[in-house]
């Protein structure tokens, strides 16, 4: 019944897919009901109580393997072929199925658990003129619905009246698209007008017309017809299913979608399955060995008609066919009956081992306390288990910067006032003292309105301010009067700054600290506290900052009737403009600024003028003109900027400090060294990534160049590449060497590799939005690819999310690399989830990275533990497992290949059927589990002293084709010592009391027992690391192996189950003759001798890089890390003037719009939740004008 | 600054996070175990010269010996072996080897003289052979009913489907049924000494002892539960078709008759191998003061029942004494000798190369 529900809905689905417009009207059920609308019901579960079998089953055997175990099934049914009793594939086939299908419920049980929830949620909808409490589930398209503050919305709603003025809504949309801002929506002035009058409201019969259901979160276009009258509607006034109510009491919303047809609903469940490259090359080798099993049995079955005829036809006196049966049909059973004696080759546990020990190294990743962030009370997190072997093959790193790299934290950090440079520690001999957590902080305590969260650490700048020193009380109030920062004084005293830029709000509240404190703004006025003094300035006129400026003014005049015009501005701007009587203090300030560049810091000059009265009337009057004028505005305006800017008199410089997160350089530092290249992607602009790249040990002193490639047209992109990479390799081909391949199932997909280039020297390569548009593009894509390849850095600036995207599908598609992409906003989710990794940072720009990531950490240095340690670890188990499973399967089944020859071809087994039933799922899985989980070469710490041995997982070292190719002729060796030792040792041999033991039975326990050993000395050879939990696993496998054996061999099991129990006495009778002891222990030792000494032989000749640290590792301590020189760059390169990313937004300061459209209770936007961390966390300036740049970038 | 002295052990530190009121609030911070972390103490062990190359010479010292001492002990068992197929025209057996049909009623029987070289000591176990025969064959081996075997009595009157097409005869259900009862071995041998003096002296062989105690204590019963009156349990059964006798008739001991007759459970415990040898008798030896099988002349006498010329085969007769590990199999004490020498030569080989090339590795540095 629930299928046929279910094909229902399914229908439905198909039916709504064909709907191509939604019509409806409010309050009116019977009309919308007539378009069979879904509800307000969602459903995320697959399956219910009565598909959950048939359709669980349905899918498992979609998988090749199950399949490939249900047709042996069928096939050990019919008598003739039947070589194995059923029970030795159903056992294992039904313990696999249930524990998948076991693993599924719970997660299914989960689904509808959360499902039940969600769809129980109340909410007030009108019905028949009243508000009623409803449950979610129950809601339908047309109701009319009332929200409360903090409520999540219902479903997609039309807003039609708020408790706000204007109609207003707050809606937080993190949910939806992780942007935790608050974005406002508004609804039409004509159904807003109704207000909470519920009589209007339900009497409201206003029909929309709009788009069908879709998956666009950002678009919305649709009519409402009201009396006869249309009105467009928009984006801006529907709320969205997924979004949060705030700061807004009530809202009434009109539903347009419900359940499974919000956009919500629409955008879940479209994740792209992400499967390892081991995983293709395990199904290419599945299939691979479905190949050599057709072989083998193909070998068997021309064999046992070679047989039949030579030896079979005189010998059917004693065994003839059975009916029906002649030669040819022997040898075309037999064939079946081998696909069921060697179908061991094709393991079918295989599958689920992997699953099992991807399942256990993502929960050591889950709990690494090195992964775990205190300050957020963040772990790390494996958000996807099936890729973490990948985590140890990385070849390209793409990264984003901000929030990734950087904390997104600006602060002020030092200064030069008046040739005096503040900010750093030194000691008594005047050397300059490392700043660390202990350093003791200047205290801002005296100063009520001090930010407690700015830290200083040089006292003297303190002592100056309170000399009265004049150029540093300038200095601060040029810094607290130019700015386009808000402010918001909630409760008195408690100011909050919302700054355009991260830049800004360091240098505004660097400025409050020292006392001038920014208070207030109107569009005429600046309140600002002067050392406890309050003083209104008048703000004559902002010239505002843009990227050809690269400075910032404004004009005040002080309530004394002072003008000033403060200026504040990239170094080489602002010097061109300084009075000829400064050039002193130039000289001086220029050898500070150096400095700054050289720690990383951004930079800004700053300087005054004293303007005069008339000349001001003048000036301004033109500026009135200009800034009306029809034509050439900007230009004329431009002019008239630069003609006030001058003769100014130099104050200083600020040095505002882009906080790097923590151990980010040393990070890079390793991941270089192991061979990792990383990419910056990021939207800044090209200075700040290049100032960053330089702090973060990206870019460094001793590369031989750095490519810019910053070119405006495609020529010119080509031509700068090309340069670039003749200059890096002046004898390098000029047309790309291309590696043309087939790969995957069937060989069908085609694939180009671009081969690596040889380049001595280190390079970096910087390249801007406009280039990198270019060199995207089909004809220049190789060229970009190949001269960002060579680089051993390459930063991108400027660039859209879709661009990142771009690039790391170019690289994946001509590099057949592995790729990670880290980054922490939502502008990185493109490109994580085109990476083959994706992982996300969590904490600071929502939750829409890490939702769409495969793992998940709170800092960017837990980058190198993943992949150094757990990512290399993951890799080396999981080919060690692959490597050692093919190894003891193939050595199994070949056996059984060459007692073929011995037993005319008949498929008679070597081993007794329980044994096969038992031997993967038994004997030998926790071993090999225990190998594959805890497994390590070497530690977490020697991991990190040598990351080369990161190498061998980029070069596929541990398992490929190759390694493959190896591992069936050492079991084909193995198989061979495992029968033909026994065989000889057995043949015409007689038990110590002269009786049989060369019967089959016998012969049949001595060659499992010997298999077994062998295997697991073999296990315990590969492994590396021997816990105790491994000594358990192995020995205990071997014990159980002798106690299941000693059992099912006894009397009481043959007297209750005869028939099943055959080899009643076996065990008894021949584990006790000396000679079988001695047969187990000359085939162990030839099985194994070899292998030692290929291994040591190797060692000795070829040691590999894991050989020599091991040796090291054996023989010294770790070295203890070497203390880290403090990264100091001496330079000439100046950071420019790294301030904003945009155009300011002076118009919207003086303009009295900006501050009528802001709410006084409006939330701020730092993020204030009870939790005492939170509160830990340093004060983060977000800019206002997010949304605008998002829609910009896009 | 705060980022250059960054260590990773500093995460590592103790970090309680408390609440507004003092408590502590539930962090999300991974537990400290050594599992979790995954510092389980662990046992490293490498492959180094120092563990290599000792290995491989106290493996070469070991094996040699016991490959010696498996050589020499396989070396003093004595025996002897006898072809009796009849495929010359000149061995006695010839005749009764061509006229063969499996229902004649007429004895066919053949005389072997051989001499005995060396006086056979402690007991001696006869045994006999077949080659070719392929009782390793899967549907040789299944063909069998356990059930029926063990006495039970529904398996007696409804043999498995296993034992198709020596399942049912003449619509009466075959007692044992299956191939391999069918085919069993039905050759009787008789051993005489022929005195120097001249008179033929027969020797005893001994025909109980030969099954493995549990086959013949546990895994065959005869149905009917202790009732001596085998025929009356057998009633209603039919012979094997290739049988000249029905199963109680086996033999007169009640103790080694119907299903427990020694040489049938012998029969049933099917061979590894298309050539092998089975248990035949034990001549037990009397006293220790006489070699139970003197050295000089003796007659094997063999009623030629078996066919296996049809299918290339070959039958033998193999008198055998054994030792503390088993039968004559020279191949344990070669097989130890040269393994225990190869690995005396590879160590030596490896032990060269260690001091070749080894040095390389050791003190390799590693490019950082």
């Amino acid at each position: 019944m629930g299928s046929v529900v279910s094909c229902f809905r399914r229908l439905c689905v198909e039916e709504k897919k064909k709907e191509e417009e939604r019509l409806l009207r409010a309050n009116d059920r019977q009309f919308n009901l007539s378009y069979h609308y879904v509800n307000n019901a969602i459903r995320t579960s697959k399956y219910n109580i009565f598909t959950f079998l048939p359709l669980n089953l349905f899918e498992q055997f979609r998988r090749l393997a199950n399949a490939y175990f249900l047709f042996l099934f069928f096939l050990q049914l019919i008598p003739q072929v039947s070589s194995l009793s059923w029970y030795t594939t159903a056992v294992p086939l039904v313990l696999v199925l249930s524990i998948t299908a076991v693993k599924d419920a719970t997660d299914d049980i989960n689904r509808h658990k959360s499902d039940n929830q969600v769809n129980n949620r109340k909410v007030e909808v009108l019905i028949d003129g009243e508000l009623r409490k409803e449950k979610w589930m129950n809601v339908q398209v047309g109701d009319i619905i009332r929200l409360e503050n903090n409520q999540f919305v219902t479903a997609d709603l039309l807003l039609l009246s708020s408790s706000e003025p204007l109609n207003l809504v707050y809606v937080e949309t993190a949910e939806l698209d992780g942007e935790t801002n608050l974005k406002v929506k508004q609804a039409l002035t004509v159904t807003g007008e109704m207000g909470d009058n519920i009589d209007e409201l339900a009497a409201f019969d206003g029909e929309v017309r709009c788009e069908p259901p879709n998956n666009r979160l950002d678009k919305f276009k649709g009519t409402l017809t009201l009396k006869e009258q249309t009105y467009a509607l928009d984006n801006d006034k529907v709320l969205l299913r997924g979004c949060t109510l705030r700061n807004t009491e009530w809202c009434f919303g009109l539903v347009i979608f419900g359940g499974p047809d919000t956009k919500l609903m629409q955008n879940s469940g479209k994740t792209t399955f992400k499967r390892t490259s081991i995983d293709h090359l395990m199904n290419v080798l599945v299939l691979c060995i479905f190949g050599f099993l057709a072989f083998m049995c193909s070998v068997m079955a021309i064999g046992n008609a070679i047989w039949e005829a030579r030896e079979g036809s005189v010998f059917l006196a004693f065994l003839p066919y059975e009916a029906g049966v002649n030669a040819t049909l022997s040898s075309f059973l037999s064939f079946w009956s081998y696909i069921i004696v060697l179908n061991t080759v094709v393991p079918i546990s295989l599958y689920v081992s992997v699953e099992i020990i991807r399942l256990g190294n993502s929960f050591f990743i889950d709990w690494d306390r090195k992964m775990y962030y205190p300050k957020n009370d963040t772990p790390a997190q494996a958000r996807t288990t099936t890729l973490n072997e990948e985590l140890g093959q990385i070849k390209y790193i793409f990264s984003d910067k901000t929030g990734t790299l950087t904390q997104n934290i600006m602060t002020f950090n030092k200064c030069s006032i008046n040739g005096q440079a503040y900010g750093d520690l030194y000691d008594f001999s005047g050397q300059r003292v490392e700043i660390t957590e202990k350093t003791q902080k200047v205290d801002f305590s005296r100063n009520p309105l001090a930010d407690p969260k700015f830290v200083f650490h040089d006292h003297s700048l303190q002592e100056t301010m309170k000399e009265g020193n004049p150029e540093a009380e300038a200095f601060f109030r040029l810094l607290a009067l130019c700015h386009t920062v808000m402010s918001e004084e909630k409760k008195e005293g408690e100011l909050y700054y919302q700054a355009q830029s991260p830049d800004e709000g360091a240098l505004v509240t660097a400025a409050r600290n020292f006392g001038f404190v920014f208070r207030s703004r109107t569009p005429e006025t600046i309140t600002v506290m002067e050392m406890g003094r309050q003083v209104v300035y008048e703000l004559v006129a902002v010239l505002d900052f843009n990227n050809v400026r690269k400075r910032m003014s404004v004009i005040v005049r002080s309530p004394q009737g002072k003008i000033t015009l403060f200026c504040k501005g990239a170094d080489t701007i602002i010097y061109e403009r300084l009075h000829p009587s400064c050039d002193k203090l130039k000289k001086v300030t220029t050898g500070h600024l150096n400095e700054y560049a050289g720690d990383g810091l951004r930079t800004l000059v700053l300087a005054y003028k004293n303007l005069d009265e008339g000349y001001l009337e003048e000036w301004r009057q033109r500026h009135h003109e200009a800034s009306t004028a029809m034509e050439g505005r900007e230009e004329r305006l431009d002019q008239l900027y630069e003609e006030i800017e001058k003769d100014m008199v130099l104050l200083g410089a600020s040095a505002v400090e882009d906080k790097l997160q923590d151990g980010v350089p040393q990070t890079i530092e390793q991941l270089a060294k192991a061979d990792i290249k990383i990419w910056v992607l990021t939207g800044d602009k090209q200075e700040t990534a290049e100032n960053i790249g330089y702090s973060c040990n990206m870019l460094r002193e001793e590369m031989k160049d750095i490519f810019i490639v910053a070119a405006n047209t495609a020529e010119g992109v080509k031509e700068e590449l090309q340069n670039a990479r003749r200059k890096m390799c002046p004898e390098g081909a000029e047309e790309p060497v291309v590696m043309r391949s087939r790969a995957g199932l069937f060989w069908l997909k085609k694939t180009e590799t671009v081969q690596d280039e040889k380049v001595d020297g280190e390079y970096g390569l910087v390249i801007n939005g406009h280039s990198l548009a270019f060199g995207l593009e089909k004809d220049l894509e190789l060229e970009l690819l190949r001269t960002a390849c060579m680089c051993q850095t390459v930063i991108c600036c400027r660039v859209t999310p879709l661009q990142k995207a771009q690039v790391v599908e170019l690289v994946k598609k001509y590099k057949q690399a592995i790729t990670l992409a880290i980054g922490d906003g939502a502008n990185d989710v493109s490109m994580i989830k085109a990476a083959h990794i994706g992982v996300g940072i969590s904490g600071q720009e929502g939750m829409q990275a890490v939702l769409s990531s495969d793992f998940s950490f709170a800092q960017f240095r837990y980058l190198q533990r993943l992949l150094l340690v757990h990512g290399r670890w993951s890799y080396l188990r999981m080919c060690k497992f692959l490597c050692y499973f093919f190894y003891k399967n193939f050595t199994f089944t070949f056996v059984h290949f060459w007692y073929a020859f011995f037993c005319g071809f008949s498929a008679q087994t070597v081993y007794d059927e329980w044994f096969i039933t038992l031997y993967n799922l038994v004997y030998t899985s926790l071993p090999v589990l225990g190998l594959s989980i805890f497994d390590q070469d070497v530690n977490d710490r020697w991991s990190f002293q040598y990351p080369q041995l990161y190498s061998p997982g980029q070069q596929n070292m541990y398992f490929s084709k190759r390694a493959f190719v190896r591992c069936m002729m050492h079991s084909c060796y193995s198989s061979l010592i495992l029968f033909f030792i026994p065989w000889a040792a057995m043949h015409d041999t007689v038990r110590d009391d002269g009786k049989d033991i060369a019967d089959y039975q016998s012969f049949a326990l001595l060659a499992q027992t010997c298999l077994l050993i062998v295997v697991n000395m073999q296990l315990c050879l590969d492994t590396h690391y021997w816990t105790a939990i491994n000594q358990f696993f192995v020995w205990g496998s071997l014990a159980a192996y002798f106690a299941i054996t000693f059992t099912m061999y006894s009397n009481g099991m043959f007297l209750i189950f005869t028939s099943a129990f055959p080899f009643i006495g076996t065990a008894r009778n021949s584990l006790n003759q000396p000679n079988v002891w001695l047969t187990i222990f000359l085939t162990t030792l030839l099985c194994i001798l070899p292998v030692v000494a290929f291994r040591f032989i190797f060692i000795q000749l070829r040691p590999t890089i894991n050989d020599k640290v091991r040796h090291k590792v054996g023989k010294e301590a770790l070295p203890a890390p070497a203390p880290r020189r403090p990264a100091r760059r001496i330079s000439t390169r100046r950071s420019g003037y790294a301030f904003s990313h945009s155009q300011g937004y002076g118009d919207l300061v003086t303009s009295r719009k900006f501050l009528l459209k802001r709410p006084l209770k409006r939330q701020v936007l730092f993020t204030q939740t009870d939790s005492p961390l939170a509160q830990n966390k340093p004060q983060h300036y977000r800019t206002i004008r997010e949304e605008v740049e998002e829609s910009q970038s896009l | 600054m705060m980022a250059s002295s960054y260590n990773a052990k500093d995460e590592d530190g103790h970090i309680t996070v408390s609440g507004p009121g003092g408590a502590t609030l539930r962090s999300k911070k991974p537990e400290n175990t050594a599992f979790k972390q995954q510092r389980l103490p662990a046992w490293q062990p490498i492959l180094t010269a120092g563990t290599v190359l000792p290995a491989f010479f106290i493996i070469g010292l070991i094996f040699i010996p016991i490959g010696i001492g498996l050589y020499v002990t396989s070396n003093n068992i004595k025996e002897f072996e006898i072809d009796y197929t009849g495929v010359d025209m000149s061995s006695p057996c010839f005749n009764c080897s061509q006229n063969y049909s499996w229902n004649s009623t007429k004895p066919c029987t053949c005389t072997i003289p051989f001499h005995l070289d060396q006086p056979y000591e402690s007991n001696v176990f006869m045994y006999y052979g077949l080659s070719n025969f392929y009782q390793n064959h899967r549907r040789y081996v299944k063909s069998r009913d356990d059930s029926q075997l063990n006495g039970a009595a529904g398996s007696l009157t409804e043999p498995s489907k296993e034992c198709e097409p020596y399942a049912y005869h003449e619509s009466k259900p075959i007692a044992p049924c299956g191939a391999i009862a069918n085919s069993m071995f039905n050759d009787t041998l008789e051993l005489f000494y022929n005195d120097p003096n001249g008179t033929k002296i027969q020797i005893p062989l001994n025909k109980t002892g030969i099954a493995w105690f549990t086959d013949k204590h546990v895994k065959f019963r005869n149905p009917g539960g202790n009732n001596p009156n085998l025929t009356a349990v057998f009633q209603g059964t039919t012979k094997p078709v290739n049988w000249r006798r029905p199963v109680y008739e086996l033999d007169t001991d009640p103790e080694n008759n119907g299903f427990i007759n020694e040489d049938f459970i012998v029969w049933m415990r099917t061979a590894a191998l298309p050539t092998f040898r089975k248990l035949y008798r034990i001549i037990h030896r009397k006293n220790s003061m006489v070699p139970t099988l003197p050295r000089g002349n003796y007659t094997l006498e063999v009623v030629y029942n078996y066919p296996v010329r049809s299918f290339e085969g070959s039958k033998r007769v193999i008198l055998s004494t054994i030792s503390w590990m088993g039968g004559k199999n020279p191949f344990l004490g070669i097989a130890y000798i040269t393994v225990g020498s190869v690995c005396f030569f590879l160590g030596v080989v490896l032990l060269i190369i260690h001091h070749k090339y080894g040095n390389r590795n050791n003190n390799a540095d590693i490019s950082n």
